[in-house]
């Protein structure tokens, strides 16, 4: 098991590169779009509704046929992994921020208003800083499903931590196999842990749990 | 000033909740809009910083109709304090009251002196509190910073939506009686909403009784609890309300306007006849001749007749002059202070030299009985 290490670090590093590409990039585009969804959708409940519906049904996809769906529009490789990944992140992003958004409580929204805040201003001021914990939980959960899914990428050719479990099962290499599966645990870990610390350090000391 | 206008508002075409409602509000007064939950009392005042716009109907702060101004501009000149408080828990105390200064671009340097002289006008020191986030304080202390927070862009008017009826009897009775200080102090235009009369009875210089939409009765606190409009303001402020607040009774509410006088020169067998006739204990004795015969000169009781047998002699020659009077705004307790100290039975209540009424055993029992709590099963 250490021998594989010592011998293979540099594919491993290479392979894990790879992974944190395709899902750092995945979540990151979920968030830039996810996040303005999320509170825009807040001004219309319909709306709301319907386009957190669009993502449930997106994620009840099964992850290999969504990047199997995707082959007719964007090829293998890469892009559709990580435009599966992206449409696997949405739910968790857009949904905590409507959530988090929506539960501020409203007489601090009633506050805000009489004090005369403007509605961008109260959204800014008030609610996104009040909603962080929620919205970053909903990037949290997203990371560490994207970085799982990622696992199977190898499958169309993106790379990725998967394909030293892909061809550890086939070469009945155990070492590979199971080196790759730890390396991608690790990193959803690692990453989770990161995130977390970064919550911290934006969350107000004022709401922060006790 | 605040001038409400025949102001409705309803949210369907059925159901009114607010119904033609005229309302003058002068500059530096706190009104309290005091009524039943569904009055239409918190609506009526959201509407002054158009955080609901009426249906129909002006209103005019300073002659400007409200319409005309942008809600935003209106609201940052008006305070606006709330029951469940909202303060803003991410920001610390000294970044809640500042915060709407700072939106409008104010020198941070003049903001957070302004914020140091706003925590310790609410009585909080700045050097503890100002750095501290709201979920660290107590209830009563979050409220305050409201108000702080409220009185940050120095505006003219504040309006308080049941701000105190979330915190304990006593903070709520603390609370109470710093804004009736700060008030002395800063003269606001207060406009105070509250389900609880005996808050509105200790703090509005005037109150706007609400049922149903209407005002019933808009006045001083004594005079809606001496004479209240009608059977509904009389059940809701309650009968035994003046008993609950004997401050509020004066000597004109619990003298008899109709004792028996009698002129000083007059002899004494005209006492005794007029005291037969009117079934009195006591004679108020009045100047005869000049220009008002009815300044009071002394009193003639049964004691200071029975002593004298003299049927010549005159009123002037018997009567008690060291008699205590009372001014009609004198209050219960200083009355009955009186009469305990001077062994007193009768007492004129005397305005300007002129005898207005008197106070005996009776008029003071009557207004007792009158007032007293209604108690169950005695």
């Amino acid at each position: 098991m250490i021998e594989y290490i010592a011998l293979h670090w540099d594919d491993i590093l290479g392979r894990t590169g790879e992974h944190v590409y395709l899902a750092f990039t995945a979540v990151a585009l979920a968030c830039i779009v996810g996040i303005p969804v999320g509170l825009l959708i807040n001004r219309n409940e319909k709306l709301a509704n319907a386009v957190i519906g669009v993502a449930n049904v997106m994620q009840t996809v099964p992850s290999l046929a969504m990047f199997a769906l995707l082959i007719p529009l964007v090829g293998i490789r890469d892009k559709n992994a990580i435009l599966a990944l992206f449409l696997y992140a949405l739910l968790p992003i857009i949904k905590n921020t409507y959530i988090g958004i929506r539960n501020v409580d409203p007489s601090i929204i009633e506050a805000a208003m009489g004090m005369g805040m403007s509605n961008m201003q109260i959204l800014y001021k008030v609610q996104m800083p009040l909603a962080v914990p929620v919205i970053m939980g909903g990037v949290r959960i997203a990371t560490v499903t994207g970085i799982g899914v990622a696992t199977i990428a190898t499958l169309i050719g993106a790379g990725g931590l998967g394909t030293l479990i892909y061809q550890g099962i086939g070469m009945m290499n155990y070492p590979m196999m199971i080196w790759g599966a730890i390396s991608a645990a690790l990193l959803a870990l690692l990453t989770d842990f990161v995130l977390g610390l970064f919550e911290k350090k934006i969350t107000s000391k004022g709401i922060a749990a006790k | 000033m605040i001038q409400l206008i025949d102001v409705s508002k309803s949210y369907n075409s059925k159901d009114m909740v607010v119904r033609n409602l005229n309302l003058k509000i002068e500059q530096g007064e706190l009104v309290v809009l005091v009524g039943e939950s569904g009055c239409g009392k918190t609506t009526t005042m959201k509407m002054i910083n158009r955080l609901e716009e009426p249906s129909s109907g002006t209103i005019l702060i300073n002659g400007k109709d409200i319409k005309e101004i942008d809600p935003i501009e209106l609201r940052r000149n008006i305070g606006y304090v709330i029951q469940r408080i909202g303060l803003f828990p991410h920001l610390t105390v000294g970044q809640n009251i500042g915060i709407v200064p700072r939106l409008t671009k104010n020198d941070p340097e003049k903001v957070a002196k302004r914020t140091i002289e706003l925590l310790d006008m609410v009585g909080m020191q700045h050097e503890e509190y100002m750095n501290r986030y709201p979920n660290e304080l107590s209830g009563g202390q979050q409220q305050r910073v409201g108000v702080a927070r409220a009185l940050a862009n120095d505006p003219d008017i504040v309006l308080m939506d049941e701000p105190f009826s979330a915190l304990d009897p006593i903070t709520r009775d603390q609370l109470q009686n710093e804004l009736l200080k700060l008030q002395e102090e800063l003269h606001k235009t207060i406009v105070f909403v509250t389900h609880d009369i005996d808050e509105a009875i200790k703090i509005g210089d005037k109150i706007a009784v609400m049922q149903d939409g209407r005002i019933m009765q808009y006045d001083t606190p004594e005079k809606i609890l001496k004479n209240p409009a009608n059977e509904f303001i009389e059940s809701f402020v309650g009968r035994d309300r003046l008993w609950k607040t004997p401050d509020m009774l004066r000597a004109r509410d619990i003298m008899n306007k109709d004792y028996v006088r009698i002129g000083m020169n007059r002899p004494l067998a005209h006492a005794v006849e007029l005291m037969r006739e009117k079934n009195c204990e006591v004679l108020v004795v009045v100047s005869s001749s000049g220009n008002n015969p009815n300044y009071i000169q002394g009193m003639v009781g049964r004691r200071q007749i029975n002593k004298d047998y003299d049927h010549d002699v005159r009123m002037k020659d018997i009567m008690r002059t060291d008699v205590v009077t009372v001014q009609p705004d004198t209050p219960l307790n200083e009355v009955l202070q009186l009469r305990e100290k001077h062994k007193l039975r009768f007492m004129p209540v005397v305005e300007e030299g002129i005898t207005v009424g008197i106070i005996t055993e009776t008029t003071i029992l009557n207004v007792l009985t009158e007032i007293i709590p209604e108690s169950e099963g005695f």
